[in-house]
């Protein structure tokens, strides 16, 4: 078995242990990395300095005897919109190419306060909008498994890093589904926290009241490690929620008698592929044979999630991307006559072609005349969307379904239609809407061999539910963690 | 249309002009709206800036709790409501100087509505309505290269907090605006919401203006002038441009809806835009930011740090130090005059001489230099002693004028000055007879004329007494002594 095989939980153990250094587990994720990431585009930057300094002062820590944190030495990867003090920070976008932040983001501290080993910035859909990673400015990243495949997205790079093992766990971002259908379409385990459990200092944001800071990790052990790091209040962020964040790890029991899970009839209807139904319905099945009393919950607005979220999210997105104009940092146009000369051709030039299509988009619900109509009607369904829900948890604890309706496409298949491309995210918009925790993981594979995610969709804060349940899942059956994404 | 505006014939039509006013005021707290820089004026160019004061990616705005305070405080001595509920939202358009390219302020639900002000015009008492108060960020400014080279921004600016009190239409005139405006800033600077330094830009005003035939109820179309900083400019450009829509009209034109630009030094506005090219704003409610709730608890506290205001404080003026009700509201107008006022005041025991000196010589230098009251170079102790110094004889009216022109210009003790020039009125009835006698003998003349009945020639003796004496000669000593000088001839 290599070094880089082992989940976050075991490879601490090791280092506790002093069966193996920080440093040779961390030469060998560089070493991986070398090897791999030309072929799979994971990483836009790998910080191989930074980390191996890093990880010698952790070990010298641990050689002075002094009491070291749980994934103290443990490498992982950041998605590329989470500011990293003087590392660059592009959003895979032309825009932010040359971006250095001043300053970390909470999470950035955090890990590096918990002696985590940041390996690098890792790829993604520019500004974080697509669900395939074909929309970096640097290169589409592959899927580990099949790399005539995409990996998902936008944290595609985030759940290939995990799946090829080039680093132990990595930190996305979800705003639409974008930590859970890559995790998903990877084999990895990637959790959307509640909004409001993890700061989003620091995170460059799209759609400011979506986005949220996850775990992509190898097993659910992992998933609760790296959340009992990153969750918490932070006065920076106002959105941020105080209250009492649990030890996440608490959680990992095999049992879930008496469980109540919920299947919403709507997410089993048309458009759901046949394989992967029928796997999340092995999983149903096996949850009820641990115990569990599954019910039929309804979702009726699910229908309308797809268009309120990409109202909403491109409306924020417009807003929140007006910023990159040439001025104060990032790309700027080389000639330009007047001042807004500059800011045409800085954003005709600096950004892609769906960041640009949703700036249009935004912007047109924002217009005045339109807002009603669209902005205005979509908060109204977004509040509906959250009834929907709390209707259901009167009934039930966690909601089951699929992460997507398919399995890893082809790169380059969705490309010409961006709607098809949405209407992938069916299962998993909702989740942010309404501001609830899901998490993804693996329960199987289609007859391609690629992997299918069921996902696990929990009440506010109720992430400890989540993690009992995913863990009683991955006990029994073995499906996640080093078992199936060793390649 | 004609266009020589000397050919107008006299207008048959009375017009009225409708102004309502926006007005901008920096608050006075020591940090920024959603960081904690500091709103310090000045500074070199971006110093006062943090990541999140340029708009960088992944910066989140958290509120400063003592802006909601500040506004709170100016919604209650304006006689607004308080909304127990508020919420921000991202004004969006795209200048250099605004680092997000979206402003936060408040569209919908603003903290303050529905306030008023009472003012007073030529005896008449009117009430002027305030929409609303609502917070918001300031945005940096931009700086010219003077060799012409390029443009700068500087971002210090960039986050100031900044509240912007809307008004009714309901002045009718120049007056009424000035009188409004004033007693605005007077209120703003009493409750120390905002230290209202026109000349730094921490105040300043846009001007809605319309005209319409008298007795029409239907508003004219109304045009915007914006950012005026001072009283004088306000209300120069309500002048210039109500004369400038009635000419328009009575030319048989027509109204544009625009903003225009007041340019002070040619006394004159000139278009801008016209409202087809006119922002798109896009309000939408700031994600990053949960609406404020204000409870009544918070209100009540806020409430009880409001000091005496303008009203109230001249009323306490004329009662308790009994100066006419003029002195009053103008000493009143500004916080730090009628500081000044009382701080000398209360500790005289002529106070109507106080006031005579502040409205007299002191507002008169004030205006003179150009310095705010807050820079007077003495202190109010020094003016109660340069009266009673008059009051006790020590020295003449006239004499005090030169020494409230010493103290002005070193802001000395006027004791000390009177001590050191020698500027003591002179008492001593020996001196004073020996420069008589000598006067005497040298105007034969007019004491003849004295003689023969011309009294006229007594002011004129007196007058060359006091010459001799650099007018510190005890003028009632003088007058006296002269008589029984001229009486023994």
């Amino acid at each position: 078995m290599k070094l880089t095989d082992l989940t976050a939980s075991m490879a601490a153990e090791k280092i506790k242990k002093r069966e193996i250094s920080v440093i040779e587990l961390t030469k060998a994720y560089l070493e991986r990395i070398d090897e791999l990431n030309g072929t799979i585009g994971a990483y836009i930057t790998v910080c191989a300095e930074q980390a191996l300094r890093q990880a010698e002062s952790v070990q010298k820590k641990l050689d002075s005897g002094e009491d070291i944190l749980p994934l103290a030495g443990i490498p992982a990867g950041l998605k590329d919109n989470i500011c990293t003090k003087d590392v660059k920070t592009t959003c895979a976008s032309k825009m932010l190419d040359n971006f250095l932040p001043p300053y970390d983001a909470t999470v950035t501290k955090k890990l590096s306060e918990s002696d985590v080993i940041v390996l690098g910035k890792l790829n993604m859909d520019e500004f974080a909008m697509g669900s395939s990673n074909e929309n970096s400015w640097y290169m589409p990243v592959k899927n580990p498994l099949d790399h005539e495949r995409v990996p998902g997205g936008s944290s595609g790079g985030a759940a290939a890093a995990v799946a090829s093992h080039m680093s132990c766990f990595a930190l996305g971002s979800d705003t639409g589904g974008s930590i859970r259908q890559p995790a998903s379409f990877c084999g990895v385990v990637g959790l959307k926290p509640t909004y409001g459990a993890v700061s989003r200092f620091g995170l460059i944001a799209f759609a400011s009241s979506l986005d949220q800071i996850g775990p992509i990790t190898k097993d659910v052990v992992d998933c609760a490690m790296v959340m009992n790091i990153i969750a918490g209040h932070d006065p920076l962020d106002s959105t941020s929620v105080d209250i009492n964040y649990p030890d996440y790890t608490t959680f990992l029991n095999n049992d879930v008698k008496g469980l109540r899970i919920g299947l919403p009839k709507e997410y089993f209807g048309s458009g759901l592929h046949e394989e992967v139904k029928e796997k999340i319905l092995d999983a149903v099945k096996a949850y009820e044979s641990y115990g569990a009393i599954i019910e039929e919950v309804s979702l009726p607005f699910t229908e309308y999630a797809i268009p309120a979220y990409y109202i909403i999210s491109s409306a924020e997105a417009s807003s929140n991307l007006a910023r990159y104009d040439g001025i104060k940092y990032g790309y700027r146009a080389k000639e330009y006559s007047d001042i807004i000369d500059l800011y045409k051709k800085t954003r005709s030039e600096g950004f892609g072609t769906e960041v640009k299509r949703r700036i249009m988009l935004g912007t047109y619900a924002l217009s005045s005349g339109y807002y009603d109509a669209y902005y205005k009607k979509a908060l109204k369904v977004r509040r509906l969307i959250f009834e929907d829900f709390q209707k259901a948890y009167q009934k039930v604890d966690v909601i089951l379904g699929p992460t997507s309706p398919a399995t890893a496409f082809k790169l380059g298949e969705k490309t010409a239609n961006p709607l098809e491309m949405y209407l992938g995210d069916i299962y998993t918009v909702s989740v942010n809407i309404a501001g609830l925790c899901a998490i993804s993981l693996s329960c199987g594979f289609d007859s391609k061999g690629l992997p299918i995610g069921m996902q696990l969709i929990g009440k506010p804060f109720d992430e400890g539910t989540l993690i009992r349940a995913a863990y009683t899942y991955e006990s029994n059956t073995g499906k996640s963690g080093v078992t199936n994404c060793g390649i | 249309m004609k266009s020589i505006p000397g050919e107008m014939e006299e207008s048959t039509v009375e017009y009225e002009v409708v102004v309502g006013l926006e007005i901008h005021a920096e608050l006075a707290t020591k940090s920024k709206i959603y960081c904690g820089c500091t709103t310090e004026f000045g500074g070199e160019p971006n110093t006062h800036c943090c990541p999140g004061c340029i708009g960088m990616p992944g910066t989140l705005p958290v509120l400063n709790k003592a802006v909601v305070d500040y506004a709170i405080k100016a919604g209650l001595a304006t006689n607004c409501e308080i909304s127990s509920f508020s919420r921000q939202d991202r004004k969006h358009y795209f200048y250099p100087d605004l680092a997000k390219a979206y402003q936060i302020s408040q569209c919908d639900y603003p903290l303050c509505r529905n306030g008023y002000l009472d003012i007073e015009v030529d005896g008449e008492k009117k009430r002027i309505g305030i929409t609303r108060i609502h917070i918001e960020e300031d945005a940096g400014k931009l700086i010219h290269d003077e060799s012409g080279n390029g443009t700068y921004v500087d971002y210090n600016r960039s986050g100031v907090p900044l509240i912007e009190i809307v008004t009714e239409p309901d002045m009718r005139s120049s007056a009424e605006v000035k009188a409004f405006f004033e007693k605005l800033k007077a209120i703003l600077e009493y409750t120390a919401v905002s230290d209202c330094k026109m000349q730094e830009g921490s105040l300043r005003a846009d001007i809605n203006l319309s005209v319409r035939p008298k007795g029409q109820k239907e508003f004219g179309v109304r045009t915007e002038m914006k950012n005026l900083n001072s009283i004088r400019a306000i209300v120069r450009a309500v002048e210039f441009e109500a004369k400038r829509q009635i000419l328009e009209l009575e030319y048989g034109g027509v109204i544009e809806r625009e903003t225009r630009r007041w340019d002070d030094v040619k006394g004159e506005s000139y278009s801008m835009r016209t409202k087809e090219d006119a922002t798109d704003y896009r309000y939408m409610p700031d994600p990053d930011l949960y609406p404020i709730y204000v409870d009544q608890a918070w209100i009540e506290q806020i409430r009880a740090t409001i000091p005496e205001l303008p009203d109230d404080r001249k009323k306490r003026f004329i009662s308790e130090f009994g100066i006419p009700e003029y002195d009053a509201s103008i000493i009143t107008a500004s916080k730090t005059l009628a500081d000044f006022f009382e701080a000398a005041a209360k500790d005289s025991k002529n106070a109507k001489a106080i006031s005579n000196w502040v409205m007299g010589d002191l507002m008169k230098k004030l205006n003179d230099t150009g310095l705010e009251p807050s820079d007077i170079p003495f202190t109010p102790g020094n003016l109660t002693k340069l009266v009673s110094l008059i009051d006790e004889n020590v020295i003449s009216g006239k004499i005090a004028k030169q020494v409230f022109d010493i103290m002005w210009d070193t802001g000395e003790d006027p004791a000390d000055i009177v001590e050191k020039k020698g500027l003591k009125v002179v008492t001593d009835t020996e001196a004073i007879r020996s420069v008589i006698i000598k006067v005497i003998t040298a105007n034969p003349k007019s004491v003849e004329d004295y003689k023969s009945g011309k009294t006229k020639a007594m002011g004129f003796l007196i007058g060359q007494v006091m010459r001799e004496t650099k007018g510190k000669a005890d003028p009632q000593a003088v007058n006296r002594l002269l008589k029984e000088e001229l009486d023994k001839i």
